[in-house]
């Protein structure tokens, strides 16, 4: 067990000091966002991908995740009866499950994690980033609370780049459409330079954040860039990017990783240091949240580890190479907007994919598709095709869910993983035979 | 003469509906397929199938040794499969007894205290005429609904305690209560008694059957018990399928299925490139090179629509045997035209259908067709259909199911070599035995197995 890994008494649950920390920060942002009819905060809902946290922050609104609510409904196992009552409510059995959990939530009294009504939003403010999904759900929740919505449309990366067009049109977004509103909502005045101290922040933690990403490239890994990863990103791609609280996180786990690698340590798992790392794998698409730990666990005993994978990248791809700029800062939005992962084309996103198993010395790839997400199921067969032959390596496809339990089948899933980690195990013993 | 001993090797299929075993020997010979219902008890399904396979293997062994001593001629096909009638029988009749000891050890602690003495005696005479009749269901050309015990007692359990019941005015209801507790305790053991003395009395049935071997018996009779002599040593053995977790296996004794289905489809088709198994729970699409190690695989997810389960329902729906629904499409000239395989759904369909007038042939030739349609996805979503392509698991026996696989495979990838070999419900478990011979060979010894 390495120094900065404790046992929690309660759960039984080996925690970093870091998540240990992230606990506390997301505690104390739902106590913050609950209290909010008390302090008078005014309360703006957005979604991850997209989100221009930094902007909000500068009219003192209060942010409020759908999907992070979701998600964390679906880690505390609330989510189903919220997905039922939804259903109940006419939502069909094909809708997003994060849809469904968030509309089940609100029709039973829409308690937050703290146990604590939430507040209704002030604001909507919709980034449209590549999925038409948000657009709609959006709607759902503007006919339910009637407030001022704000849709900062994204343009798509279809040709796999970012134009002067695109930004320029973004940016018009920003200054005729967004800060009017959002200075009408908060009656707060816009002040750039206030934007421009975010962001500077903001860079400094994705800084550490894009080293802590890097290190899996060594072996083994210190880090499991996707479940453990789920945890490095909550703060940056939550409701911190951008504040001293991220900064000051992400500089204390990017020490955290150091020490790691220092000690020669593999990933901490809920059960405490993985053993040896027999399989490097890089995951496309979202976890499922409801057996979160089951899933994991599915990796860990057969010696699996995540080395890099595209669902970390969903609430920005910095380690591409983008920052948050100061010097240019409604550019910088623009272009952190266009960037994220859930607005790229195929194309890009097979070329990223390819690039992680070389870069990061990967087995292969690993697709967890989810049922009710087609945006980011459509086309992720081909993906693989693609993957698998550019680079030789095998992939694999498992299918679950977000956050609707009865998706997830753990018998059928451990079949298929393990089927893939012997498959790479059968396929390298050829490969020394034939040597 | 003393015993020797000789290096086998044990594949165990844990499917979700049937449990396959194979004997294997140190050449990589399949010498011995056992089977059996899974009925939700891994374990006991574990051993009855592994000592069905030691059944068959000890056949091999009869084959061999006569075969070499030259013994019966042209006739040795028709013997062997004599005996292993006449075995079935001595079996059968073995596990009779077992099942009316059982039936009347429920007597103990005076459960049946008001009515004891006439439940003997309708136990009794119900055990009497199954026993009467035992020699005929295991007759040359005989015809069983199934092989397994079970189904068969209790099929004629059913039937002869009905008529006795009203015969000696005992109700019905209690022997039928005695008999489905006990016939779960039964099938639970593996049938009992020394398996060389059924051999020994099996071989004395037959060979006073037919006078014409009189003049060998006495040759045939040591090329018997010089095989008997011999012991199946367990080196190492691999388990495999949907219950291979909850079985006492260390974890170097278990593999995959899609691995071991692709493996088994190789050795049994050195050429196969694509392999689709369609078993009691799932359907997998395998896409494998040429030395059987998996490249690719997808297979249905938790919705087990359209695997063999499926067809299952659809026979108690029609109460019919699973073994009859094949036959039975095969008599339709229009396939009627389903969409849904839901297993959930499959009684309604077939009622909504025959609600409509549809004939039942027509029906079921459909439900064939589309199992197979969607099968073909999984398939094509693991890389389509490459020459050879071998098809595997329970459905494979199916002929129904077979006919539309090939029509389906000729119009979406032309002409393709189809393999379906007779023992294809063993695939995954000579894989699995495959797999235990490799392991032995590079030195792995059989640690950890309970």
């Amino acid at each position: 067990m390495s120094p900065a890994t404790v046992r929690s008494k309660t759960a039984d649950v080996e925690k970093d000091a870091s998540m240990r920390k992230q606990k506390e920060m997301m505690a104390a942002h739902y106590d913050r966002l609950t209290s909010a009819p008390e302090t008078g905060e005014k309360v703006c809902s957005t979604f991850v991908p997209g989100n221009i946290n930094e902007l909000i922050g500068c009219f003192d609104l209060v942010n409020n995740l759908p999907e992070v609510n979701a998600i964390q409904n679906g880690l505390r196992r609330t989510s189903g009866q919220y997905v039922l009552e939804a259903e109940k409510i006419g939502h069909s059995e094909d809708v997003c499950t994060y849809v469904k959990s968030d509309i089940g939530m609100l029709a039973k009294g829409n308690v937050a994690p703290n146990g604590k009504p939430f507040p209704n939003p002030d604001v909507l403010l919709l980034s449209y980033t590549g999925c038409f999904t948000f657009m709609k759900w959006f709607e759902l929740l503007r006919e339910q609370y009637k407030c001022e919505t704000i849709m900062l449309h994204t343009p798509y990366m279809g040709d796999g780049k970012i134009t002067p067009n695109m930004i320029e049109y973004m940016v018009k977004q920003l200054r005729e459409e967004v800060i009017p509103k959002l200075e009408r909502v908060s009656g707060v005045k816009f002040d750039i330079d206030r934007l421009r101290e975010r962001l500077g922040r903001s860079a400094q933690a994705e800084e550490d954040l894009v080293h802590v990403l890097n290190s899996a490239r060594r072996r083994p890994t210190p880090i499991d860039a996707y479940f453990g990863g789920i945890y490095y990103i909550g703060p940056i791609f939550g409701a911190f990017r951008g504040t001293e609280d991220a900064v000051e996180y992400y500089r204390f786990l990017r020490a955290e990783i150091d020490a790691r690698v220092a000690a020669g340590a593999g990933p901490v798992t809920p059960e405490g240091d993985m053993a040896a790392e027999k399989y490097r794998l890089v995951v496309e698409g979202p976890p499922n949240y409801t057996n979160f730990r089951q899933f994991w666990k599915m990796f860990y005993d057969e010696g699996a580890v995540v080395v890099a994978s595209s669902y970390t990248k969903v609430g920005g791809v910095y380690d591409l190479g983008f920052r948050h700029d100061p010097r240019r800062p409604l550019e910088s939005l623009a272009e952190y907007c266009l960037g994220v992962y859930t607005n790229r084309s195929l194309p890009m996103r097979v070329d990223m994919l390819s690039d992680y198993i070389e870069e990061y010395g990967a087995d292969g790839l690993l697709i967890n598709s989810i049922k009710s997400c087609n945006s980011f199921s459509a086309g992720q067969l081909l993906m693989m095709r693609e993957v698998e032959k550019r680079t030789g390596k095998p992939g694999a496809f498992i299918e679950s869910d977000l956050v609707d339990p009865r998706y997830f089948s753990a018998a059928n899933i451990k079949n298929r993983l393990e089927s893939y980690f012997q498959m790479i195990e059968q396929r390298r013993a050829g490969e020394r035979s034939a040597a | 003469m003393s015993a020797r001993e000789m290096k086998t090797f044990v594949g165990i299929d844990l499917g979700s509906t049937t449990t396959k075993s194979v004997l294997m020997d140190e050449n990589g010979n399949a010498i011995g397929h056992g089977i059996t219902n899974s009925r939700s008890n891994y374990a006991t399904a574990a051993r009855v199938a592994g000592q069905e396979a030691r059944v068959d293997g000890r056949f091999t062994l009869f084959r061999r040794a006569l075969g070499d001593a030259g013994l019966i001629g042209g006739q040795l096909d028709d013997f062997l499969v004599e005996l292993e009638r006449s075995f079935r029988l001595e079996q059968f009749i073995e596990r009779l007894d077992d099942l009316e000891t059982t039936c009347l050890g429920q007597m103990k602690g005076g459960r049946f205290a008001a009515v004891e003495a006439r439940l003997r005696e309708a136990l009794a005479e119900t055990f009497l005429r199954l026993r009467s009749e035992a020699a005929e269901l295991f007759a040359p050309g005989a015809k069983r609904k199934s092989d397994f015990f079970r189904d068969i007692a209790g099929a004629r359990f059913y039937g002869h305690a009905e008529t006795v019941s009203r015969e000696v005015a005992f109700p019905y209801e209690v022997l039928l209560n005695v008999y489905d507790k006990a016939i779960i305790e039964v099938e639970n053991r593996p049938p009992a008694g020394g398996l060389d003395e059924q051999f020994r009395r099996a071989l004395a049935r037959v060979l006073s059957a037919d006078g014409g071997m009189g003049r060998e018996a006495a040759e045939i009779r040591d090329c018997i018990e010089a095989s008997l002599r011999v012991e199946f040593g367990e080196s190492y053995l691999v388990g495999t399928g949907y219950g291979r977790v909850t079985l006492p296996f260390s974890k170097e004794h278990i593999r995959s299925e899609i691995l071991c289905h692709g493996l088994g489809a190789h050795l049994m088709y050195p050429r196969t490139r694509t392999v689709l198994d369609i078993g009691g729970q799932d359907t997998k699409g395998i896409q494998v090179d040429d030395r059987g190690i998996v490249t690719s695989f997808q297979m249905n997810d938790r919705c087990a629509a359209g695997c063999g389960r499926y067809l299952g329902y659809i026979a108690d729906e029609m109460n019919m045997g699973l073994h009859e629904l094949g036959p039975m499409a095969m008599k339709s000239e229009r396939p009627a035209r389903i969409n849904s395989t839901c297993t959930v759904f499959a009684g309604a369909e077939l009622r909504d259908r025959l609600s409509l007038g549809e004939k039942r042939e027509d029906i079921v030739a459909g439900l064939h067709r589309a199992i197979i349609l969607r099968a073909i996805s999984i398939i094509s979503r693991s890389g389509g259909v490459t020459n050879e392509f071998t098809f595997t698991g329970g459905v494979a026996k199916n002929q129904a199911a077979v006919r539309e696989l090939c029509k389906v495979v000729k119009d979406n990838y032309g002409d393709v070599a189809i393999n379906i070999n007779p023992d294809s419900i063993y695939t995954g478990a000579l894989g699995a035995a495959e797999f235990a011979r490799r392991a032995y060979e590079g030195g792995a010894r059989p640690e950890g197995v309970a």
